[in-house]
């Protein structure tokens, strides 16, 4: 078998609360996450899930354990080591689309590749291009992203987030600000980017009805895992 | 998209041009602060130079003249000075002592350019019975035009010198009532009496020049003076007008004789100059400030509004380098762009002025001196300025976490 694409050993994390108090919102945490998984991360508000995907992302870092991405050691990369692979190896989706308003729909897609390179290429484009068609958004390739609905947004920050060709991608409720269609719609989006690409996706939803249609369901309550099982549903559908 | 930008200059130039207003506004003071900062070192520039043309006009850039003559302090035999009854003697028109070997001297110097003898002293010019007391001049044409371009500053008549020709100002002209071709005699206090001829008048652009100074033959002023074959100054232009206080200390100090300098003699006009330029660099240090201050502030309410772009760009892969490039860019180009407006109004302002404002005789006020390094200069520091002014809000952007920035 494959490496795993993300293995998490005894994460923790706390926060420091004034100046003395230490709160520990994750409690040693294990998770291994195989390639061409599309897991869901559901548990209440406050259990820890934005803390974990921050972790996950490499926008935060653990407060103990560790935390490998694509067989590579995340704790022990400085700074600028951990944007590179942050740019490269995961794409984010979250609750609110956060495109930049200066630039085009296309331009937003192939922002994470621009920054990557440095400067535009021709290649960038047509890849942003591709992703747009295969969103159904290529007709607003050219329009400020603020013109677009919010259906429309949030397939476009999807898009933007699949740019790079990411190992993983982590979703922050990425349909909890969309009505049902939207939500389906981009929802399916994703299922057939796993499908077709086996691109690793793990989402928080609080929407039962999407979370049934995941691959994996891990709980989290109060900082610590209570449940992870199989969706059998779904593994026998797929069969 | 240009496909060979870099992203910092492409995401720093959308981001100005999506913050319209907040860009036009402060680019617009930039404008000012410029044009201010340009109008005003152009005139400054045009006065100064004005001033020294005028100056140097009428006036070589070192005088040679004899030494004073020192009263010697009363020794009580080799020891003690008794200094208290050290007084400056009376100083009476006199020759340099060997004039022709200190000339000689002079024009063997590789930072003097001109050499003229003159003979110089107080006379008294009437005619009818308009009389005037004024300083004349003896010359030897040819060697003296070099240094004060007398026939280019003729009103009326010819710039000639022959044993019997005078040439005065237009303003003593008008004081005795003559004009060319008329008979002015002149008396020194030796008694010595002598009718002239006027052949042309001046105007040096200086009153007082043009009533005070008669030029003749130096023969001439020997005869009127009483100094036969002597010369009372060496009149002397340098190459570099700047240095000729320097040049004639060593002159002093070499040549055994005076030496003054145009700057020893127009001191007053140098102090007026430095306090000038002072307030003048004030003005232009606090115009500059306050441009940065704008552009600060603009920057960082952007920053602030864009927190959760900046957050999500950061999430994307965007290095801290990266976002703190965006914003210096920012800065420099409100600055540059402020500098290129700044400039062309502060130009045209300046090219306004120097149209209206004139003289009452119609002439220019002030000489219109564009320096081409003056734009290009302001053009240099305002994007510096931009930038500077831009660290503390792209040290910000760099900073900020996306944890944060996307979650608050
Ligand atoms: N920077 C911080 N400083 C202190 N405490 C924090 C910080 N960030 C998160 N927390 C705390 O950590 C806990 C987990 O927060 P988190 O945002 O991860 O929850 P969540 O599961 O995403 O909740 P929701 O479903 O409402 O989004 C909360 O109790 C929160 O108050
Ligand atoms: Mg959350």
């Amino acid at each position: 078998m494959a490496d795993p694409v993300l293995v998490l050993d005894q994460v923790k994390k706390s926060y420091a609360v004034g100046t003395a108090v230490e709160v520990e919102v994750l409690h040693g945490l294990d998770l291994r996450l195989e390639q061409g998984e599309f897991v869901a991360l559901i548990g209440p508000s406050g259990s820890g899930k934005s803390t974990l995907l921050n972790l996950i992302g490499l926008l935060d870092r653990p407060s103990a354990g560790r935390l490998i991405l694509h067989g590579e050691d995340a704790t022990t990369l400085d700074d600028s080591e951990l944007t590179r692979l942050r740019g490269r190896a995961i794409g984010f989706v979250f609750q609110y689309h956060y495109l930049i308003s200066a630039f085009s729909a296309v331009e937003n897609v192939a922002m994470p590749m621009l920054l990557d390179r440095g400067f535009p290429t021709d290649a960038m484009f047509a890849r942003a291009d591709e992703l747009l068609a295969q969103f159904h958004l290529s007709q607003w390739r050219n329009q400020p992203v603020m013109q677009l609905s919010g259906g429309q947004q949030q397939r476009v920050a999807i898009a933007r987030a699949l740019a790079m060709n990411p190992a993983l991608v982590l979703a922050d409720e990425p349909t909890g600000n969309l009505d049902t269609r939207s939500a389906d719609r981009a929802f399916d989006l994703m299922r057939e980017i796993n499908e077709t690409r086996r691109t690793t996706f793990l989402v928080v939803t609080h929407d039962p009805r999407l979370a049934r249609r995941c691959d994996r369901i891990v709980e989290l309550i109060d900082g610590r895992f209570t449940a992870d099982r199989p969706n059998v549903a779904v593994r026998e559908e797929a069969v | 998209m240009r496909r060979w930008l870099p992203f910092e200059w492409i995401a720093a130039v959308r981001f100005l041009l999506e913050g319209r207003m907040q860009s036009l506004f402060i680019v617009a003071g930039a404008t000012i602060g410029v044009g201010v900062i340009v109008f005003m070192s152009a005139m400054l520039e045009g006065m100064t130079s004005n001033m020294m043309r005028r100056i140097l006009n009428s006036q070589p850039h070192i005088s040679m003249v004899p030494p004073d003559e020192v009263a010697r302090p009363l020794r009580d035999g080799d020891t003690a000075v008794n200094l208290g009854t050290v007084q400056r003697r009376t100083q009476r028109t006199r020759s340099i002592d060997q004039w022709q070997a200190v000339r000689v001297d002079l024009e063997r110097n590789p930072e003097i350019t001109h050499v003229a003898p003159v003979v110089t002293g107080s006379v008294l010019a009437s005619r009818g019975v308009a009389s005037r007391s004024v300083n004349a001049i003896g010359i030897e044409p040819d060697r003296y035009f070099a240094i004060i371009d007398l026939p280019g500053a003729i009103a009326a008549g010819q710039p000639r010198l022959f044993a019997e020709d005078v040439v005065i100002g237009t303003d003593l002209a008008k004081e005795l009532g003559v004009e060319v071709g008329d008979k002015v005699r002149f008396t020194a206090a030796s008694g010595t009496m002598m009718t002239l001829t006027i052949s042309g008048l001046f105007d040096l652009g200086n009153r007082f020049t043009n009533l005070r100074n008669v030029y003749m033959a130096l023969r001439t002023g020997q005869a009127l003076l009483g100094l036969i074959g002597g010369s009372t100054a060496i009149e002397v232009t340098v190459d570099d007008v700047y240095a000729a206080e320097d040049v004639a200390k060593v002159l002093q100090a070499t040549t055994g004789v005076g030496a003054d300098s145009w700057i020893k003699t127009n001191a007053q006009f140098f102090n007026v100059m430095n306090i000038q330029s002072i307030s003048n660099t004030t003005i232009r240090l606090l115009v500059g400030l306050s441009v940065a201050f704008g552009i600060a502030s603009v920057l960082i309410v952007s920053v602030v509004q864009r927190s959760k772009e900046i957050g999500i760009l950061r999430a994307m892969g965007a290095s801290r380098g990266q976002m703190l490039r965006v914003f210096l860019i920012q800065g420099g180009v409100l600055g540059l762009i402020g500098s290129i407006f700044g400039s062309s109004l502060g130009l045209v302002a300046i090219w306004g002025f120097h149209a209206i404002a004139r003289n009452p005789d119609g002439s220019e006020f002030f000489p219109l001196i564009i320096d081409w390094w003056l734009p290009v200069s302001a053009a240099v520091i305002a994007t510096a300025t931009g930038v500077v002014a831009a660290v503390t809000p792209a040290l910000r952007a760099a900073r900020l976490d996306p944890v944060v920035a996307i979650r608050g």
